[in-house]
C-alpha cells in the first residue's frame, strides 16, 4: 500500500497475535483501561456519540450507515419507552457472506477490541445488556470469545450484562431483523420491517445492532479520539477498513486498509494476482462485478466504487481469474443465492428460482428465446418486495454479473457449455455438508 | 393513507387484487404489486374492504408516517 499507510497501518490488526487470542491483561497494557466510565463523561460535551459523529465512522457491515445517527436514533427511541425499557446492544459476528473472514477474525484474535467497543455503545446509549452474535460454525471465534468474557469476569466484570447468540449458519440469519427475531426467542429469520430494531427490537427494547468490526473502531476512537481516526481514509469515508481478499490471489485473508486505498496496491500487498484477471467482485453476493480491466482505476471507498456501480459491502473482495467461467460461476451462486432465500416472501421465493433456473438454462445452452427479457422482468420483480433486502443483493449481483460477462453469456445462448465450465469452481460457497445441515 | 403488504404473511389468495384492481396488480406467482402513492379518498372504503377480505391479513393500510421506507 501507500508509503504513508506503511506508517499509519495496522490500526485494528496491530499486534495480531501468530495464533490464539490477545489476553486481557495484554489488552489494557496496550490500550489502558476503558474511558467513559463516569456518567459525566458519557452524556456531557464531547460525549462518545459525538466523538463518533467528529470520526464520521460508518458502519462496517455493509451497509455503510452512519454510527452516530444509528446511536442517537436508539438513545431517542429509549427515551420513549416506558421505564424499564433499557436499549440492548448487538455486536454482530454473523458473518453469513461466505467469502467474509474480518469479523470471525476479530473475535478469534483481538476477542477484548470487540467487547470493549460493545460495552462503549452500550454507554453510549444506556443499554444494561449486550449480545454478541457469532454463526455457530466460527468455533475458534466462539472458543475465544467465552474465554474473553470469563477474563473479563474474573477481572470483576463490566456493568452490564454481556452474552453470547449462536446464530445458524445461513445467508441471512445474519441481517439485523433476523438476529432480532433470534435473540427474542425466534427462528433466525427476518420479520417485516418498520418497526425498525432501533424503535422495537430485542425483546421488544430499542436495539443497536453494530457490526463486530465497527465497534472495534469504536474502542480507538474512544481512545484516540476522531481527528486521529480521520487522518486515514477519504473526508465521506474515514478511517480504515478489513477486507476479506479470496480467489486468484497468492495469499488470500483479511486486509486493513485505508478507505480509498487502490486496489492495485492491496493485490500487491497479498502476493499478487495469482494468474490473469477476468473480473473482480466487490461486497460479496450482494455486491457487484467490476471487469478486471477497471481494476487500476479502482479505489477502495464506497463513495469513489459507487463511480463503478459497486461498494465495498462488508469488506468483501473476490478476484475471477480468465481460466474460470464466469457464466457457470454466475449460475452456481445464483442457485445457491435462490436456496438462500428464508422462503418466507413469495417474490424472492419464485423469483430467484426462476432467475437460477433460466441463468443455468443459458449456461447449458439449453435456454430458449427472450432468456434476457424474463431475467429482467424477474429481477424487477423480486427487488425491493422481501421483508428483508436479500432479494434486492441477489438481484443486484445477477444483474451485474449479466453486465460485465454481457460476451460470455451471449456465447453460451448460442454455444451452450465452453471448455471453462468444466474447471474447478472459484468463488467460494459454503461445503455441501454447512448447506445441509442449515436446511 | 397508502398500502402495504406484508410479504411473510401473503399467501397470494389474490383477492385484493381483485376486490381494488384500480391499485392492485397480480405478478406471474400470484403475488400482489401494489401502487404505493396515497390513497384518492374515493378509494379508501374499497382499500379497507380488500383489506378485511386478505385471508391472512398481508395487506395493510398506513397512515403516512416517517416510518414508510
Amino acid at each position: 500500500m501507500s508509503p504513508r499507510t506503511d506508517i499509519a497501518l495496522p490500526r485494528l490488526l496491530a499486534g495480531m497475535p501468530a495464533h490464539g487470542a490477545v489476553g486481557l491483561a495484554e489488552h489494557r497494557a496496550r490500550g489502558g483501561e476503558l474511558p467513559y466510565t463516569t456518567r459525566r463523561e458519557r452524556r456531557g460535551a464531547g460525549a462518545l456519540i459525538e466523538l463518533v459523529e467528529q470520526a464520521g465512522l460508518r458502519g462496517r457491515g455493509g451497509a455503510a450507515f452512519p454510527v452516530a445517527r444509528k446511536l442517537r436514533a436508539v438513545t431517542a427511541a429509549s427515551g420513549r419507552t416506558p421505564l424499564g425499557k433499557r436499549p440492548i446492544v448487538l455486536a454482530n459476528a454473523s458473518e453469513g457472506e461466505p467469502a467474509s473472514g474480518k469479523d470471525r477474525l476479530l473475535l478469534e484474535s483481538l476477542p477484548h477490541l470487540v467487547l470493549d467497543g460493545g460495552v462503549l455503545a452500550a454507554r453510549a446509549v444506556g443499554a444494561d445488556e449486550l449480545i454478541v452474535c457469532v454463526e455457530a460454525s466460527a468455533a475458534g471465534a466462539l472458543r475465544n470469545l467465552t474465554r474473553a468474557l470469563s477474563e473479563r469476569e474474573r477481572a470483576g466484570g463490566d456493568e452490564l450484562r454481556i452474552g453470547i447468540q449462536t446464530v445458524p449458519e445461513g445467508y441471512v440469519s445474519g441481517q439485523e431483523s433476523a438476529l432480532v427475531n433470534l435473540c427474542s426467542g425466534g427462528p433466525a429469520k427476518p420479520t417485516l420491517t418498520p418497526p425498525m430494531p432501533f424503535q422495537r427490537g430485542v425483546r421488544r427494547r430499542p436495539t443497536l445492532i453494530s457490526n463486530a468490526e465497527t465497534l472495534a473502531h469504536l474502542t480507538l476512537i474512544a481512545r484516540h479520539g476522531p481527528r486521529w481516526f480521520r487522518a486515514l481514509g477519504t473526508p465521506a469515508d474515514p478511517g480504515s477498513a478489513l477486507v476479506t481478499l479470496s480467489g486468484a490471489i497468492a495469499h488470500p485473508g483479511v486486509y486493513e486498509i485505508e478507505h480509498g486505498a487502490p486496489l492495485p496496491a492491496l493485490i500487491e500487498a497479498a502476493g499478487g494476482a495469482s494468474t490473469a484477471l477476468r473480473a473482480v467482485l466487490l461486497g460479496g453476493y450482494g455486491g457487484a462485478w467490476v471487469d478486471a480491466g477497471t481494476v487500476p482505476e479502482l479505489a477502495l471507498s464506497n463513495d469513489q466504487l459507487a463511480a463503478h456501480g459497486a461498494s465495498l459491502g462488508a469488506g468483501v473482495v473476490v478476484l475471477l481469474s480468465e481460466q474460470a467461467c464466469p457464466v457457470a460461476e454466475t449460475a452456481r451462486v445464483t442457485r445457491w443465492l435462490a436456496t438462500e432465500s428464508s422462503g418466507q416472501c413469495g417474490p424472492c421465493i419464485h423469483g430467484l428460482d426462476a432467475i437460477a433456473g433460466e441463468i443455468e438454462a443459458l449456461a447449458h445452452g439449453a435456454a430458449t428465446a427472450g432468456a434476457g427479457e424474463r431475467i429482467s422482468r424477474w429481477c424487477s420483480l423480486a427487488t425491493g418486495r422481501g421483508a428483508c433486502r436479500h432479494p434486492d443483493g441477489a438481484v443486484r449481483f445477477i444483474t451485474s454479473a449479466l453486465e460485465v460477462f454481457a460476451e460470455e453469456f451471449a456465447d453460451h445462448a448460442r454455444h451452450g457449455r465452453c471448455d471453462a465450465c468444466a474447471s474447478a469452481p472459484e468463488l467460494p460457497l459454503p461445503s455441501r455438508g454447512q448447506l445441509a445441515a442449515a436446511a | 393513507m397508502r398500502l402495504r403488504v406484508n410479504p411473510i404473511a401473503c399467501e397470494a389468495h389474490g383477492m385484493c387484487a381483485e376486490l381494488l384492481p384500480e391499485r392492485i396488480v397480480l405478478d406471474e406467482w400470484g403475488y400482489p404489486i401494489l401502487d404505493e402513492r396515497p390513497l384518492p379518498a374515493e378509494l379508501t372504503t374499497l382499500a379497507k374492504r380488500a383489506a378485511e377480505a386478505c385471508p391472512t391479513f398481508a395487506l395493510l393500510i398506513e397512515r403516512d408516517t416517517k416510518l414508510h421506507r
